[in-house]
């Protein structure tokens, strides 16, 4: 007869659930306020879900360092709390760009903003676990929470988006899911510290070198669809311009914060163990992709799908420091996505303003370049911030992403790479280029006839949104110095 | 005022975003008036300088990402205070002369923020200060270029800053690969560069690193080959852009070789003497082969202000107090001729829309006072003696004849091929009779136009009599660099041609 389990309360440890747990109880608020009552004003939902992160958010900063709960399923450490920090602060902003002066469709669904509670659930277990079949459950539920969002903006384009999103995700999950079979049959194991104790003797033993290395490809390759590494890009560009403008930029910040905390947690152990080939692949991942995404972004006649492959770009540029394995490297990762979340999401937003239902001067895009031709004339505020936005991505001090720049490519070179370095650097200057075409568009060109006003879409929201993004944009000098030391302490407690 | 660096800088960044305010009809003088008031402090560091100390005065420290070693770090010496001034004037000259009509509250404005990263480049002595600065400078010139420039200016204004983005992105690794060096030789982040210069380097190292920083330094001077931006961006910016350029901008450059390179790399600089005289002295002959052939007036003092940049370029590598000093000088006279040169391009430029010297012909009779300044700034700029141009570049070939005396005959052609530029230009334009009908009816030089240039005419006749007040605190300043580069350098030819040498102290 089997003995009964009993589970103590205490050794669950659910306070290092409590982040999930409230944002969880959060949507399911907002289904319940649904079904007992009809026709609320979508206000209410927004105000709600900020609230509820805002709570997720004070119970994150309250989690103490390096604990583990739930049978050591969850575990709480430095770069977990750091990025789901990140995770929350790009959803308290991404929220609010619903109250458009304009009507859109998913808005007018409660069940928009609880699945989207969910989705940032979800991100929040992906990044707060060592385990493979969690970090893939928490994959899981945001990946479909996402699909279905994308869909719920109801034109042809972003259901051909959802879907076209869908099936490469499901194909990185296989991959996910093939790449944490062949580590658990090396291993024996799917904890990865006990992973990498077990690699550690078998390191060794002849033969088997291949199946370490192919577990290692596997993820890599569920980690490149997820983060959109060259060549694993093909959805980006299509599954950004067919979603709405904020969602593309939350596309573009969140869910590659959370894959690439998985990476860190995953191949970090990998080239922690030094195994070099593992290291090789993925600076010449990052190297494909900065590039090469640079020289697509340069051809694009559409300003978001300019910014979804200007943000690939920025991805392979973080994924190069992420092989170098050092403490400064780890923590530019999360201060160069710290700053560039308000950057780009910033820069979304303002397309988002823009942003019409049903546009008439072009055939095919929403953001051609040509829409905002002469924006100076018309609307001085906007092209001034749009220009920040575009500079400070060019990475041309004292705006942010200058210093996160500075510090990955500082990162670079303490660990020696220095030809990495100059790759790093050339390839900002190449994407100079295509920022800057936006920013010669807005000021130098006269305005085309017909664009008429820009700014349709503009509320009240939007502009503090914007402004906070363009604010954070521009003094970020002074923010600086506390965020990397902070980040530094996380970094350094998780062990990196 | 301890802190009249920082009031140098920021002023003019207030003033810009006060600027928005004032109504457009007005903004003329306020302009003039903000550039007027920090020309004015810029006077007043002159006068609070002390002029016999060599080192880093009205030093500011504050810590800005004090975990990184980034700190807001301020100083001047001999060497930057007068470019300092020089910046102040001629931003408050090219305001007088301005000409454009088209939005010219966002003229002003920019050129407020422009004055802003000019006058922070040669104040910071924290290298990421300085970088800042340095980076920022390309936007509202971007702007200035692509928004009131010719025809194909947008193509000039991305030009411009791409070719200088990245250029500078290779020296900021060279920046990043120092401050490590430092990092794990001292335990401690640090972009200061006092604390850079104690740092001695392996000679393997500082030839890399000489190089990354010659790269963004040599792209911003324009240096062979790197000057096919410089052209486009002359020949379509307005003349208050060009003025700018030529005289503030394009010395960043040849600043950060004797801020940077120099001091920091001694050794290497000296290795590299050869190559570096070598460029600049094709630069200077192949350039001046070029202005003569142009048909652009403006074209012509643009090819001539890259031709003489080569100069400065010698005047530095020469590694001795003379050259040093002479290039320094060489800067500020170079800043105020071809800023004039520029300004008076655009004074035709702005009667007949056009700059073609074919379009010309006899103004000396039908524009007397536009002719005589003319010909003394294209004097000044051909160096003759009792003008500004002469004791620059005088002082920059004297001290490189010591290091090579061949390389500095070759690069003393500079002065004939000017002659014989400046002098055809000249001939061209304003002698001989007066063939276009359109030419009988021109404008002498109004009210404005002769107070912007009257007090440059009366600075080059002045410094080339009397250079004394500038060159000395310029000097003491050199000095006490090239004994310290001296000092600092290991390898024995280094230490040879860095000379400090004993004749020079008794002879004075």
């Amino acid at each position: 007869m089997l003995q009964p389990i009993s589970v103590s309360m205490a050794s669950l440890n659910l306070a290092t659930l409590a982040p999930m747990l409230v944002v969880v109880g959060g949507a399911l608020l907002i289904l319940l306020i649904d079904l007992l009552k009809k026709n609320m004003d979508k206000t209410l939902y927004v105000m709600l879900a900020i609230l509820v992160l805002f709570v997720d958010f004070g119970a994150t900063l309250s989690l103490s360092v390096n604990e583990r709960g739930f049978f050591d399923i969850v575990l709480v450490d430095g770069i977990s709390i750091l990025s789901q920090l990140l995770i929350l602060v790009a959803s308290m902003l991404f929220i609010p760009l619903s109250l458009t002066t304009s009507r859109f469709h998913e808005y007018s669904y409660p069940e928009f903003f609880s699945l989207f509670l969910f989705m940032v659930a979800g991100f929040q277990f992906m990044v707060a676990s060592d385990n493979l079949i969690m970090i893939f459950i928490g994959l899981e539920t945001a990946s479909l929470a996402l699909y279905t969002i994308i869909a719920m903006h109801n034109t042809e384009a972003s259901l051909e988006a959802s879907i076209k999103y869908f099936t490469m995700g499901a194909m990185a999950a296989g991959f996910y899911v093939m790449g944490a079979a062949a580590i658990y049959a090396v291993s024996g194991s799917i904890e990865l510290y006990d992973v990498a104790k077990v690699f550690q003797v078998r390191m060794d033993e002849p033969g088997i070198y291949i199946p370490i290395v192919g577990g290692a490809v596997l993820m890599l390759i569920a980690i490149g669809f997820k983060v959109s590494l060259i060549p694993f890009h093909t959805w980006t560009p299509d599954v950004y311009e067919g979603s709405s403008a904020p969602m593309a930029g939350y596309m573009s910040i969140v869910p590659k914060i959370s894959m690439m905390v998985v990476a860190i947690r995953i191949l970090g152990f990998y080239i922690d163990l030094g195994i070099d080939s593992v290291r090789m692949l993925v600076i010449a991942l990052a190297v494909i992709t900065m590039t090469l995404a640079n020289m697509m972004a340069i051809v694009q006649a559409d300003v978001k799908r300019m910014l979804a492959y200007s943000s690939m770009s920025h991805a392979g540029f973080v994924m190069a420091a992420l092989a170098l394995d050092t403490t400064k490297a780890y923590s530019s990762i999360f201060l160069y996505y710290g700053l560039f979340l308000f950057t780009n999401l910033g820069a979304f937003a303002m397309l988002w303003i823009s942003r019409r239902k049903n546009p008439n001067y072009h055939e095919r895009y929403h953001h051609p370049y040509s829409k905002f031709a002469g924006l100076i004339h018309s609307a001085p505020m906007g092209a001034v911030i749009m220009a920040i936005f575009m500079l400070s991505l060019t990475g041309v001090p004292p705006f942010s992403l200058f210093w996160g720049k500075l510090y990955v490519i500082s990162a670079t070179v303490d660990a020696g790479y220095i030809w990495l370095a100059v790759i790093m650097g050339l390839n900002s200057a190449v994407a100079a280029f295509y920022y800057l075409k936006l920013v010669v568009y807005m000021f130098l060109k006269p305005p085309v006839s017909g664009a008429a006003e820009i700014a349709v879409n503009k509320s009240k929201p939007l502009v503090v949104i914007v402004g906070i993004a363009a604010l954070v944009t521009t003094l970020s000098v002074f923010i600086i110095q506390p965020l990397l030391s902070y980040i530094s302490y996380m970094v350094s407690v998780s062990g990196y | 005022m301890e802190n009249i660096l920082s009031v140098l800088v920021f002023f003019p960044l207030v003033a810009a975003l006060l600027g928005f305010v004032v109504h457009e009809k007005s903004i003329r003088v306020y302009g003039i008036s903000v550039a007027a008031i920090e020309f004015i402090l810029s006077l007043w560091l002159w006068f609070a300088f002390d002029t016999s100390n060599g080192g880093f005065q009205f030093i500011e420290f504050i810590p800005l990402i004090s975990d990184f070693g980034i700190n807001y770090y301020l100083g001047v010496d001999g060497i930057s205070l007068f470019i300092i001034i020089m910046a102040t004037l001629m931003t408050l000259i090219g305001v007088i002369g301005l000409s454009v009509v088209k939005d010219l509250k966002n003229m002003i404005i920019t050129l407020l923020f422009l004055e802003v990263a000019m006058i922070g480049v040669f104040v910071s002595l924290d290298a990421i200060v300085f970088y800042l600065f340095w980076e920022f400078s390309l936007v509202p010139m971007l702007y200035i270029i692509g928004a009131w420039g010719g025809e194909k200016r947008v193509y000039a204004a991305i030009k411009f800053f791409l070719y200088t983005f990245a250029g500078s992105l290779i020296m900021l690794i060279g920046m990043l690969y120092v401050a490590y060096v430092y990092h794990s030789v001292s335990g401690v982040w640090s972009f200061a560069l006092t604390d850079w210069y104690a740092l001695v380097l392996p000679l393997s190292v500082q030839k890399w690193l000489f190089w990354a920083f010659f790269l963004g330094f040599a792209i911003k001077v324009p240096m062979f080959p790197f000057h096919t931006w410089l052209p486009y961006a002359h020949g379509q910016a307005p003349t208050v852009g060009s003025v700018i350029l030529a005289a503030v901008l394009l010395k960043m450059g040849s600043y950060g070789f004797v801020r940077f390179s120099l001091p920091m790399f001694p050794d290497a600089s000296v290795a590299y003497i050869t190559p570096v005289a070598i460029i600049a002295i094709v630069m200077i002959i192949y350039t001046a082969m070029v202005a003569y052939a142009q048909e652009d007036m403006k074209q012509v003092v643009a090819y001539s202000s890259v031709s003489h940049m080569g100069v400065i370029v010698i005047g530095t590598f020469a590694m001795n107090a003379e050259g040093i000093t002479g290039s320094i000088f060489q800067m500020l006279s170079h800043g105020i001729v071809s800023g004039a040169l520029f300004l008076l391009v655009g004074v035709i430029y702005d009667r007949r829309h056009t700059k073609l010297m074919s379009e010309f012909g006899g103004l000396a009779s039908v524009m007397p006072k536009f002719a005589v300044i003319f010909g003394i700034m294209l004097m000044a700029s051909v160096g003759l003696p009792l003008t500004i141009g002469f004791i620059g570049e005088y002082l920059s070939l004297a001290g490189f004849f010591k290091v090579s005396p061949v390389m500095t005959l070759l690069a003393g052609t500079s002065i004939i091929l000017g002659a014989v530029y400046m002098l055809s230009l000249y001939k061209k334009s304003f002698f001989g009779p007066v063939v276009k009908e359109e030419n009988k009816n021109l404008k002498d030089l109004d009210k404005k136009e002769l107070g912007a240039l009257v007090p440059l005419v009366a600075i080059v006749i002045w410094l080339g009599i009397y250079p004394k007040p500038v060159l000395v605190p310029i000097d003491n300043s050199v000095k006490a660099l090239v004994s310290f580069m001296h000092e600092k350098a290991k390898t024995p030819e280094a230490k040879a041609i860095i000379k400090v040498s004993k004749s020079n102290k008794e002879a004075e």
